[in-house]
């Protein structure tokens, strides 16, 4: 583990992208105490005599929003948001994925081909349409966005887990466990389910880039979280039309969520590399 | 040969059906009620009850569906709750549209992702790969939306060499056909690059080499036709991807394709013009992968003797 962390430190990209991961981490959990002012504070000076947003100054050091609310702390605040989705949905996508392509691998035959004709199914739907349709009919907020993404997202990690169990099942040491008398319960939870969990991890650090765009997607066509609560997309959403006259109300939260997504990728790619069985030993 | 097309394509109607029924459950079982959206915010519950007959939603759902389908089989997507016009010329006036953009934002993709992915693959392990391969995770991690205010802010309010948006001439095509390639070829180019390093590494490759041949001359002729196999397979599944991803793009540019249709129809819940696009887009999707199983054995001889 700690020889694990140290291969992934030396790589100055990864050990970048882990100290974004942290920096993220930790502005979502001290958001009230970090944040300059409360994310939903109109002040009376949160907006030029005009009435535009004011441009990054020393009182607000990332300007204010539409509504003359500070951006920084709206900034903060959408770290809770959009990490506890990334969280929340893409654990519950790892976790169905591998319920189903464990399930189909394992058992193959009739329950196998029809979960994974299933799986097929969902592959030929366009995610983003089938996310938009459904988080738009069912009236959005923070655990049907959530929902919606787990539901969207599962289809990949089902497909990779459904080959590695066919390929694991088919062994010689399971066929030894069987012949001793081991039930399904025995060999999945203790000769299947530890093989697969270099997958889980890596899908499941992978994954939560897909989902923070992805909550970042439907919150700016604005069928994701919903305003007041401040979401990464949704600030965007809410302030789309000045971009022109305050372009740093889109491009700062645009650029945490690259930030954010980039570095999530990053790990993972680096977990891909280290957890993989064929390449360690290798480089 | 002419068996498993029948099978590819017995298969592909299967999945369609599939698509057309999850989806149909899907917007039947939601509780967004279209017939009380129609009738109006003052309507009664006998006017709701009117509608609803009328748009033959108090029918039994089997039946419902046994009319779509029925329906479908003669070509007839239904018509708008909206619009009240077919959902069909609905989606034929749309589609143009939203095909130059996919031909488009594919073509930027697949040129740049193949320029890139073979200049690393050629330079592996140097400067220039390493900088390749670093986009290219940009270019995965970045969501389309911020790149089309990115590039429309640039291009178009601050240095205004091309307009808003629109459409009509080809310099409207181009920020969305650029949103929509820049960020996929980040993708073409690691694909290139594993697959031509794989070639390059060769014995046939060597000896192309040590029988004096140029370097550009065994990279384009020799190597780079045994890589192009997984592309293509790519493109096929990217024709899928494309159908989302032009639902942002088009928004953001206001491009008058199927994704704002969508869009539209998603917010007014018009479910048949929902269910409409959710099937030319799985039709794309089982396509594209078609397609890309028929042009394999074209491309390399040796799936053609398997």
């Amino acid at each position: 583990m700690i020889a694990a962390l140290k291969a992934m430190l030396r790589r100055p990209s990864t050990a970048l992208a882990l100290l974004v991961i942290a920096t993220v981490v930790v502005c979502a959990l001290a958001a009230p105490w970090l944040a300059p002012f409360p994310p939903d504070d109109q002040p009376f000076d949160g907006l030029s005599p005009d009435g535009a947003p004011l441009p990054p100054d020393a009182q607000h050091w990332l300007g204010t929003d539409t509504l003359g609310r500070d951006l920084l702390s709206r900034l903060l605040f959408g770290a809770r948001t959009s990490l506890l989705i990334g969280l929340v949905a893409n654990g519950a996508a790892v976790a169905i994925g591998m319920a189903v392509g464990t399930a189909a691998g394992y058992w193959g035959g009739f329950v196998g081909a029809t979960l994974m004709r299933f799986t097929d199914l969902m592959m030929a739907f366009p995610a983003l349409l089938l996310a938009i349709v459904l988080a738009a009919l069912l009236h959005p907020s923070l655990w049907i966005v959530a929902l919606v993404i787990a539901l969207v997202n599962w289809v990949q990690v089902a497909r990779i887990v459904y080959t590695e169990t066919r390929g694991l099942a088919e062994r010689d040491f399971i066929l030894a466990e069987r012949s001793l008398g081991a039930g399904t319960a025995r060999i999945v939870g203790r000769h299947i389910l530890p093989h697969l969990l270099p997958t889980a991890i890596v899908w499941g650090t992978l994954g939560i880039a897909t989902t923070v765009l992805l909550e970042a997607t439907l919150s700016f066509l604005g069928v994701g979280v919903q305003p007041p609560m401040p979401s990464w997309g949704n600030i965007i959403f809410e302030s789309q039309s000045y971009f022109q006259s305050a372009p740093w109300l889109v491009f700062c939260p645009g650029a945490v969520i690259l930030l954010t997504a980039l570095s999530f990728n990053l790990v993972g790619d680096a977990l891909r590399d280290l957890l993989d069985p064929l390449q360690r030993g290798r480089g | 040969m002419a068996l498993t097309l029948l099978k590819r394509l017995a298969g592909a109607a299967l999945i369609l059906l599939g698509v057309a029924a999850v989806t149909f459950l899907l917007l039947y079982g939601l509780p967004a009620d279209p017939a009380a959206m129609i009738a109006g915010r003052s309507a009664t519950a006998a006017s709701i009850a009117a509608v609803r007959h009328q748009l033959g939603l108090d029918l039994p759902l089997p039946e419902q569906f046994w009319r779509y389908l029925a329906g479908l089989a003669h070509g007839d997507l239904g018509r708008s709750y909206i619009q009240r016009t077919a959902v069909g010329t609905l989606i034929a006036a749309r589609l143009p549209a939203t095909l130059v953009l996919m031909v488009c934002g594919i073509g930027v993709e697949v040129a740049l992702g193949l320029t890139l992915g073979v200049l690393a693959a050629v330079r592996r392990d140097r400067a220039l790969d390493r900088a390749v391969m670093t986009l290219s995770f940009v270019g995965v991690s970045a969501p389309q939306f911020i790149v089309a205010l990115l590039l429309l802010y640039v291009f178009a309010a601050q240095l205004g060499w091309l307009p808003m948006s629109g459409y009509g001439t080809p310099a409207h095509a181009v920020l969305p056909a650029l949103t929509l390639g820049l960020l996929g070829a980040g993708w073409y180019a690691r694909m290139v690059r594993s697959a031509m390093v794989d070639v390059l590494d060769r014995d046939y490759v060597r000896t192309a080499r040590a029988k004096g041949l140029s370097a550009g001359r065994v990279v384009l002729r020799h190597a780079l036709p045994n890589a192009l196999l997984p592309i293509v397979a790519m493109i096929g599944i990217d024709v899928g991807q494309f159908m989302g991803g032009v639902v942002v793009v088009e928004a953001v540019y206001g491009w008058p394709g199927i994704g704002q249709l969508a869009f539209q129809a998603i917010q007014q819940v018009d479910v048949p013009i929902i269910m409409g696009v959710t099937l030319v887009s799985a039709l794309a999707v089982v396509l594209g992968n078609l397609l890309a199983d028929l042009a394999a054995p074209l491309l390399d001889p040796r799936i053609r003797a398997r």
